[in-house]
Parts: C-alpha cells; structure tokens; sequence
C-alpha cells in the first residue's frame, strides 16, 4: 500500500477512536452533573409518581453502561433522540443551528486566513522595518482584548453611531446572501480580529524558518526578488505549520464562538447549548458535545493530512 | 399654545409635516425637544392609532426551549407570544378592571359559587373555526386535568365542575371566590379551538395576529389577522419578537434603530438610555416585590419582637436609591400596594427607626448574630441590598451575618427552606391571590410559615363577600396583620422597566408586567 494512503487511514481510525473516547467523558459528564436529572427537570413541584414515570421514559433504571450504548448505537445510526423540554428531534432541530454556526465560521475564515497568509507573507518580506512591526503590532492588540469588549465596541461606533451594520445578526431563511452578510458583519469582523493574529504570527515564523535554509540562499544568488523566493520556495515548505494553525484557529470558529453568538445574537449552536444546559435537557447537550467534538477532531485530522501530503519525502518514498 | 405651534402640531399629527421638522420649527418658537416630543406624541394619541408598519421588540426571557402551548408559558417571551396569537376571557385593564374579550359579560350567583360567562358570538380562530362555549370548556378542561403541566393550575384547583350550554361557559366552585372573573385572566387561560387537545403548540387562537415565523429563543414574527374581531387592537400589519437575553445586546438594538420596543432595562442604565435621542423610558410601578422572609415558627424568628426588630432595622428608602436607582417604591412589610385592587392607602407607611428596633430586640431577649441567606438569583442587587440591611441593622446593635449562596438550586435549597433569606414575588392579579398563594397558612408557598388560623378566616370571608367596601375593609385588616406580625420583611416595589422608541403611540404602562402587561406589541401603533 502506498504510505500516504496508509498513513491518512491510520489518522483516520486514531480519530474515530478519540471521537468513541470523547462520547464516553461527554456522557459521563453529563452523568455526573449534581442532582437527579428526573428531579431536575420537574423541578420544585415534582410529584414521587411523576419522578417515577420520568425516570422509566428517560431510562434512568437502567445502569449507566447499559444507558451509554444505549445512546451510542443511537448516535451512530444518526439518531440523537429528542430534547426532554420541547420535545423536538434533536437532530433537526440542531442541524439548522449548525448550518448559522458553519455559516458564520465560513464567512470568519473566508476573510481571516488569506488576510492572515498575506500579512505574514508581509511581514516575512518588510522583517524588522516598520510594515512588520505595524502588522504585528496591530494583530497582538486585537488578539489581547477580549471578544465581548471589541465586540460591544464595535457595536457602539459602527452599529449605533454610524449605523452601517446591525447589533442584532439575526439570520433567517428568507434573506437574500447580501442581507445575511450585512447582518453578520460584525460578529465576522470580530472573530477575524481574534483570530488574525495566531495564524499570522505562526505564517511569519514558519517562512523565516525556513528563510535559514541553504537553498533559500541559493535561490537568492539566482537572482530572485525576495518575494519570489518566499512564493515559491519558503511558503511550500512551511505549509505544514501554517495549514495546523489555519485549522485549530477553524475549530475555535466552530466550537468557541458562545461569546460572540451572545453579544450578537446570533441563532448558532453555543446559544443552543447554553439554553439547554441551564434547562439540563441531557440528550441535547450529549448531542452538541458529540457534535463539537466530531467537528474538531475532523479538522485536526485535515490539518495532519495536509501536512503528509505536503511534504514530498512522504509523497515520493524511495 | 401660541397659534403657530397649534397650526404646526396639528400638520404635524395628521402627517403633513415629518417629525423632525416638526421638532425643528418648535425649536425656532423656544420650545425645547422634550417638550414639543411630548406635545407630539399627545396628540397623536388623541388623533387615534395609525394602522400598518412592522413593530419589532427585543425580549429579554426566551429559550430555544420555548413552546407555544399556553400551558407550559412561564418567562416574557411566551407570554407576549400568547397575547399576540391568542385571547383570553377576561383581562384586568392597567386601572384594574376587568375588559371584557373573549366573554362578554359575566354573572355570579348570589353565594359567588357559580358563574356564567356569555361567550361573544361570531369570533374566528385562525384556522376558519367560530368561537364557541364548547372550546372555551375544553380549553379549561386541559389547564385543569390531573396530569396537567399547565402553570394555570393553582387557580384551576378550586373549580367543582364546569359546563358549556348554548353560548353560555358555567363554571362552579367548591367555595365561594367573589375574584373569579380576575383569575380567568391568567395569561396561560388562552382560549385554542377545540381545547388545543390535539395540536397545544400549534400557535392556534383567536389573537390579532397570525404566526408566520417560530424559531424558539430567536423570533417570532406575525401578520395581522384579517378577520380579528376587535378594532382596538392590532394596529400594525406585522409584528415581530426577537429574542435578546444579553442586556447590551438590547439596549444596543433600541439605539441603533433595529427594535421598537425593549423590556428589562436596568435600572443602572435607565437613565442614561432615556436621555438619548430618539429613545424614551417607561416605567411603571407593579405589584411585584423584593422581600426578606423569615419563617416565623423558627427560632430566633418565632419571636414577634425579634421580627419587629428587623423589620424597623432596614432602611427603604435607602434601598430604593441604590438599589433600584428609584425605579420603585417602599414597600410596608405587607404584599400589598396601590397596585392592586382594594388597596387602602391610609396604613402608615413603616419607616427606619434603629432606636425602636433596638428597643424592640431588647424586649426579645435575643443576643448573637442572625444568619440571613442571599443570591442575586433571588432578585437583581439582592447581596448588595442584603449588604446594606447589615449596615442599617448594626446602627440598631443587631448583627446580621449575611452569607452568600450560589445561584444555582437557589429555589429549590435555600427559598422556603432556610429561615431567613432574599426572595421574590411578582405578585398576583387580586389580593386574595397573592393571601392564597402565599401567606394562607395551607398555602404550598407559605415562605414566612404565617400559621394564624384568623388570617385565614378573614380570607374565607372576603373571598365570598361581594360588597366591595366590606371587603376592602377586611383586607385592609389582612394587610394590617402581615404587616405588623408576618415573618415578611418587604422593603421595595419593583418598577417595570421598558425602553421605546420614539416612533412608537398608543403607550400605556399596566401595573401587571413589562411591556403594557405583554400587550405592548398589539396595542401600540407606529407613528
């Protein structure tokens, strides 16, 4: 078998393995959440009959490990069940959210990363002069302040001043892109600055890494420009480093936005979970954990095998 | 008036001159902003409401966990989603009398046992169904059943039997209740056709608007019914709820423009907010209260002296300052304000008095620390105001140890459960609910254990009595009882606070809730 091949299969089954690793902490998690789940549903008024009755419907006679398959066979047959406080399919109901989360993320990377490659390809060429040093300058500043503060900031000069964009970033079905995209500026601008500066900083350092090296040099004697040289020779080989950043900085997108999706009121999934875990709606949480969980792994393993494939000794084995 | 400014106003109401200029043209006669605002929004009351437009309100009080049946309503958003989509019976207007809706009048029988409601005739549901006595027996039918979630539950309790006959809905009682009609306008009591057996959360009722949208915890958007019954309400084409929790977010979405209508402002910001542009605060005091509870069949509580100590030991107006910024008003130890029907303002307001207090703990024999439990989970300020009682308490030689206690599991751990601790009590419609509820020596949520089996009597009593000044002459007694000898200790009113645009006629705070009493998006117009 070729090595790549083998090697992104054995990525894969370590990530199946850790995703089966991380449905055992969620359940146990939720599992071990102080106070009875029946009684914390019913709450103050529950009757002994209906903590009972609830305890039957919700299995909870069962023991847990019995409970756990129970719910994973569930889970891998695409089956999340139904949320115990409105009784709506989890899946569904989620699926919408998730699609507001992956809206968000896209359109926060879709700016982020080339705005980040590029300013650390600028850094790289203007190093030590004041280009780089505004660059890094910038991004570390907006990096240090917390989200919730650039966020309300932003929201009181551009939204209630100027006007341009809303404070509200709802979003719905019968928008058209452009109304979607003007509702979500803000919380896109904000994610951007948070996560610019990682990606950038990590570009920069990857390039100047690989800037040490003997054929770099010899490029130069080519007779290269210096941004030659770092498009076509630095940046190749530092594309492992930078494609691992791009993609933990993805995850964060997807499964760290609770903040930002409060302040801006966005309909995403952190909203979802926040609701139902002051509700302890247990199968909900299960499933978002799974769900976050499933995601991050995913980009973890993209970033991995996009590290093997760029690198040529693993591309072309002797 | 001078003559010019009459001339301007009156283009101005009937929309001949834009808002702005109108403002601006006062402003050349030195009549400042405030004023010509005010003057302008008047008139156009009188002028009667503007129909059309699309009024928006960001709420605070909505989950994705949100349902559309009436029964299971319990925060601000499903509650104003109710009075858009649905009717009740009967409502208590803000001055506290009873609006006829759904039923067109109601008669009691001589003892207050039994009451007959007419049912109005030719009223559609928005499914093309008539409105009959049938549904409006079913509907209750479900808040009423054993296995009922419904949160009507409590007052359905004292009901015997019920009956639809013609357009006549009958109910009886196990004993008399001469408020009857009052507790029939429980928000939850939305009349659904059939009941709302089949479908409860299909948003289904005979309201002035139909829902279009429902995204739980995010919005819900509606468009005018076309064949609504009532002329009154309504006055916009579309309404539309967004759900904002943060407090920023919607303070942030009243000033830039994106919402009409805000509920929950806080009192820290009310002020600054009011002053902007464009924007205007209201807000009305209600029957909702902050209280300290004692439980006065527990040491060292057990003792009246001691309960009188305390209760001279705080200082209201104090807390009224700080801690609602003045949005409310002093409270006299006893559940009751001008708030609520019946309510008799001759009893002497209890003021901060450290050196009766400490006479008062003298006369106790008491001597040590009293531990009072808080969270701010009990109400907003609540550590804060059980801070300042400490402070005020020690002038008077008691020393009160305030401990803090986490939020979460505060209702179920520490209130009613603890003998002394903060607590809230949004109030009730009716006097005797709130006696009922709270302060009955049988009640489920006696929080200050009140065991006085005269109290009691005196409940029973005014409960059947229909002459309105004997009964207000016993709750009076009531009041006076709770107030010197109950084991509340009730040092403020909370106001509701409400932010609205300036776009926004027709407002009328209700002593009942924020947001007109959840009414604000049907019975408002847009200028």
């Amino acid at each position: 078998m070729h090595p790549i091949v083998k090697l992104v299969a054995q990525r894969i089954a370590l990530g199946l393995l850790l995703l089966l690793a991380a449905s055992v902490l969620i359940f146990v998690g939720t599992q071990i959440l102080p106070g009875d789940v029946a009684q914390s549903i019913l709450g103050q008024s529950a009757t002994p009959e209906a903590l009972a009755n609830l305890r039957r419907d919700l299995g909870l006679n069962d023991p847990a490990y019995v409970r756990y398959f129970k719910w994973l066979s569930g889970v891998v047959q695409g089956d999340l069940g139904v949320a115990l406080s409105n009784g709506q399919n989890i899946a569904e109901a989620m699926g919408k959210r998730l699609g507001n989360t992956m809206f968000l993320a896209t359109w926060a990377a879709i700016f982020s990363v080339p705005l980040a490659v590029t300013l650390g390809l600028v850094s790289v060429r203007y190093r030590n002069r004041w280009p780089d040093k505004l660059i890094s300058g910038l991004s570390l500043a907006s990096i240090s302040l917390p989200e919730f503060f650039t966020g309300y900031v932003l929201i009181y000069f551009v939204s209630v001043k100027l006007r341009w964009f809303p404070s509200v970033s709802i979003v719905n079905d019968g928008m058209s892109m452009l109304e979607k995209l003007n509702a979500i500026a803000l919380p896109v601008a904000v994610l951007t600055m948070v996560v610019l500066a990682h990606m950038m900083r990590m570009t920069r350092a990857a390039i100047l890494n690989v800037m040490q090296s003997a054929y770099i040099e010899t490029a130069e004697l080519k007779g290269l420009t210096l941004f030659n040289v770092i498009r076509k020779h630095a940046f190749p080989n530092s594309i492992a480093p930078i494609v691992n950043v791009v993609m933990l900085n993805l995850a964060y997108l997807v499964v760290g936005v609770v903040v930002v999706e409060v302040i801006f009121v966005y309909p995403g999934m952190g909203q979802y979970l926040v609701d139902h875990v002051s509700k302890r709606d247990v199968p909900v949480v299960q499933a978002t954990g799974i769900v976050f969980a499933a995601v991050y792994i995913g980009l973890n393993i993209v970033a991995d095998i996009v590290s093997i494939v760029a690198n040529p000794r693993l591309r072309h084995p002797k | 008036m001078s003559q010019e400014l009459k001339y301007l106003l009156s283009r101005a109401t009937v929309g001949k001159l834009d808002r702005r200029a109108f403002l601006g043209r006062a402003a050349a006669l030195g009549v400042t902003g405030a004023v010509a605002n005010s003057m302008l929004a008047s008139s156009a009351l009188a002028a009667g409401p503007k129909k059309g437009g699309l009024i928006k309100a960001g709420l605070q009080g909505g989950e994705s966990t949100n349902s559309l049946d009436p029964a299971l309503s319990a925060s601000s958003v499903p509650a104003n989603n109710l009075t858009s989509f649905g009717e009740v019976l009967i409502e208590v207007n803000p001055s506290g009398e009873l609006d006829f809706r759904l039923a067109e009048s109601v008669e009691a029988s001589a003892d207050a046992k039994t009451w007959h409601f007419k049912i109005r005739q030719g009223v559609e549901f928005h499914n093309g169904k008539t409105l009959t006595a049938e549904d409006v027996l079913k509907t209750m039918q479900r808040h009423s059943g054993e296995d009922t979630k419904s949160g009507a539950l409590g007052i359905m309790r004292g009901i015997e039997s019920m009956k639809a006959d013609g357009d006549v809905f009958s109910v009886t009682l196990n004993s008399a209740n001469a408020d009857l009609p009052f507790l029939m306008s429980d928000y939850h009591l939305v009349i659904q056709p059939d009941g709302g057996w089949e479908a409860p959360a299909a948003g289904i009722g005979a309201g002035p608007y139909v829902l279009e949208v429902n995204e739980p915890g995010v919005r819900h958007g509606y468009t005018k019914f076309a064949n609504y019954w009532d002329d009154g309400r309504g006055h916009a084409d579309q309404i539309e709820i967004v759900v904002l929790n943060d407090s920023t977010a919607r303070t942030a979405a009243l000033q830039s423009g994106q919402v009409h209508i805000i509920n929950r402002v806080e009192p820290k910001v009310a002020e600054l907010l009011g002053r902007l542009p464009g924007v205007r605060i209201e807000s009305i005091s209600g029957r909702g209260h902050y209280v300290f509870v004692m439980h006065a069949n527990t040491a060292p509580f057990d003792n009246a002296d001691v309960r009188m100590a305390l209760k001279l030991a705080i200082d209201r107006e104090d807390m009224v300052d700080k801690i609602l910024r003045g949005y409310g008003s002093v409270g006299n130890d006893m559940p009751i304000n001008a708030a609520y029907p019946l309510f008799s303002d001759d009893i002497e307001q209890r003021v901060y008095d450290p050196d009766k207090a400490k006479f008062f703990l003298k006369k106790s024999g008491h001597e040590g620390p009293i531990v009072l439990k808080v969270a701010d989970g009990a109400f907003p300020g609540a550590v804060d105001a059980g801070q300042l009682f400490q402070q005020s308490a020690a002038n008077a030689g008691i020393e009160l140890a305030v401990e803090r206690v986490p939020n979460d599991g505060y209702w179920s751990e520490i209130w009613n459960v603890e003998p002394f601790a903060a607590s809230y009590w949004s109030g009730r419609p009716v006097q005797d609910q709130m006696y009922s509820t709270a302060y009955k020596s049988d009640a489920d949520w006696n929080d200050t254990r009140f065991f006085r089996p005269g109290f009691d009597k005196l409940l029973a009593d005014a409960k059947g009595e229909l002459d309105q000044t004997k009964r207000k002459a016993i709750y009076r007694e009531m009041g006076l009882m709770v107030r010197d000898d109950g084991g509340a200790i009730i040092p403020m009113f909370n106001d509701f606070i409400d932010g609205v645009s300036e776009d926004i006629g027709g407002w009328v705070g209700d002593p009942g809730g924020g947001t007109m009493f959840d009414g604000a998006l049907v019975k408002t117009w847009l200028l």
